[in-house]
């Protein structure tokens, strides 16, 4: 337990990309950037984390909201999973990610947490993570050399670590819009229905052929059981051209389970996790043909 | 670094010099004399330090106090009326889902912003609503029942 105050620092209250990129500049490996506080904060707490400076993003309007337009949907870094939770775009057309922030904490945490946020903590459980990368989403971001944007499949590199370099800020999210006949989900096992970490998360996405029938494209994504979100194609080979039926999910949730690389810990052990991530693997699968053939 | 900032809770503005690194629970409690929020983890996990900020509720431990300038802040003692308690208040008396009291501010605030956005809830939406509320006496029945009590009460009310 701990009832530590925060450590003190100097607040700064950019309203644009460009004065938080000065900022950070200013204060040189001193300063932190905040969104929604909800990690850094604790880690801070905990003096994991002793920053002299604490440059919010919050008060930058750009960074917020959901926009979508005709190449699918762009999501500020700054929206909350909450915000994302109750979006009505979000809920009918991308569905693993409305799984996700659904359930990722409380209510309370996640009217704080944002997006962004979630993304640039990198931690290998985290939920905004696997669905993001199965819906194929790429991440903006912004350094004081210019942007650049990547496919988020490439943007972890270890726990709590990512691409991002020093200065950067990661502005936003975009989907592109997912094709007529295809759907998606993320399934999330927990020690309890709510307010824990996940031990497992699966993400799915399908694309079938027109007649509903065979499966053209798949992305099958885990949370938890590596050191950072990762994607299995030896999974999606599996599934790709195929009828898929129970005997074809089962199949490819094998492959899932056997392509894992959890640990074990306190919360759960390792041949506990791949046997989950078969169990899950084979369900996202289900799930997601039920959805799409409704 | 001390800083003036302005916060408006309960429909009182309030003007407080205080350090940015002061929590909005802090600044509540130790700087405001609003004792009714409770602190307990202060890692965001309990939910004894919810309020709400624009109606939503938040854990008040993860709220910077100079970041939640410019919202309307709403503790447990901006709810009742005078000496009238708000129907879940009520409700939580009424049903016996109060024992030491501590997580009680938290679950009361996170209730009400589930009736105002959601006046018809299942239990299981109740459950999942209340779920970053921990309460190590009740079981958490009482409670469900409270808020169930508090909607039914809620909307017959309502003018039709």
């Amino acid at each position: 337990m701990f009832i530590k105050r925060l450590p003190a620092f100097e607040y700064h209250t950019p309203s644009s990309v460009e004065e938080a990129l000065d900022l950070m500049e200013k204060h040189g490996n001193n300063g932190k950037y905040i969104a929604g506080g909800t990690d850094l904060l604790i880690a801070m707490k905990k003096r994991e984390a002793v920053p002299d400076h604490l440059i919010s993003l919050g008060g930058i309007e750009s960074l917020k909201g959901i926009t979508p337009d005709d190449k699918g949907v762009r999501i500020g870094a700054l929206t909350t999973l909450a915000e994302i939770e109750r979006s009505e775009i979000i809920g009918k057309q991308y569905l693993p990610l409305r799984d996700a922030v659904g359930v990722m904490a409380s209510i309370q945490v996640r009217n704080l947490a944002t997006i962004g946020g979630n993304l640039c903590s990198a931690v290998p459980s985290a939920d905004s993570a696997p669905p993001l990368m199965a819906l194929d989403a790429s991440v903006k971001l912004e350094g004081p050399e210019g942007e650049r944007t990547v496919p988020l499949e490439t943007f972890f590199t270890g726990p709590k670590s990512s691409i991002l370099k020093n200065r950067e800020v990661l502005t936003e999210i975009s989907i592109p819009k997912p094709h007529p006949v295809s759907s998606g989900c993320y399934l999330k096992l927990m020690r309890r229905h709510a307010m824990d970490l996940a031990l497992v998360g699966v993400a799915a996405c399908l694309k079938l052929d027109s007649e509903r029938k065979v499966c053209k494209e798949a992305r099958i994504t885990l949370g938890a059981v590596a050191p950072t979100p990762i994607r299995v194609p030896e999974v999606e080979a599996e599934l790709v051209n195929k009828e898929i039926d129970e005997a074809v999910a089962e199949e490819a949730a094998q492959i899932a389970g056997s392509e894992c690389r959890p640990i074990s810990d306190l919360r759960a052990s390792l041949d506990y996790r791949c046997d989950a991530v078969t169990v899950l693997t084979k369900r996202a699968v289900i799930e997601t043909l039920k959805r799409i053939t409704g | 670094m001390k800083q003036d900032i302005v916060l408006k809770v309960n429909g009182t503005t309030y003007t407080v010099n205080v350090e940015t690194h002061r929590t909005l629970v802090e600044v509540l409690r130790d700087t405001l004399g609003l004792t009714g929020t409770k602190k307990s983890c202060n890692e965001g996990e309990c939910g004894a330090c919810t309020v709400l900020m624009d109606g939503k509720p938040v854990a008040s431990c993860l709220v910077l106090a100079v970041a939640a300038q410019g919202k309307e802040i709403t503790t447990i003692e901006g709810l009742a009326d005078g000496v009238k308690l708000h129907p879940v208040q009520e409700a939580f008396v009424k049903h016996a889902a109060i024992q030491c009291g501590f997580c009680t501010p938290g679950m009361v605030l996170t209730a009400k912003a589930l009736l105002d956005k959601d006046p018809d809830p299942t239990t299981a939406e109740v459950r999942r609503a209340i779920s970053g509320n921990l309460c190590r006496c009740t079981g958490y029945q009482q409670i469900v029942d409270a808020v169930m009590g508090a909607a039914a009460t809620m909307k017959k009310s309502e003018p039709v």
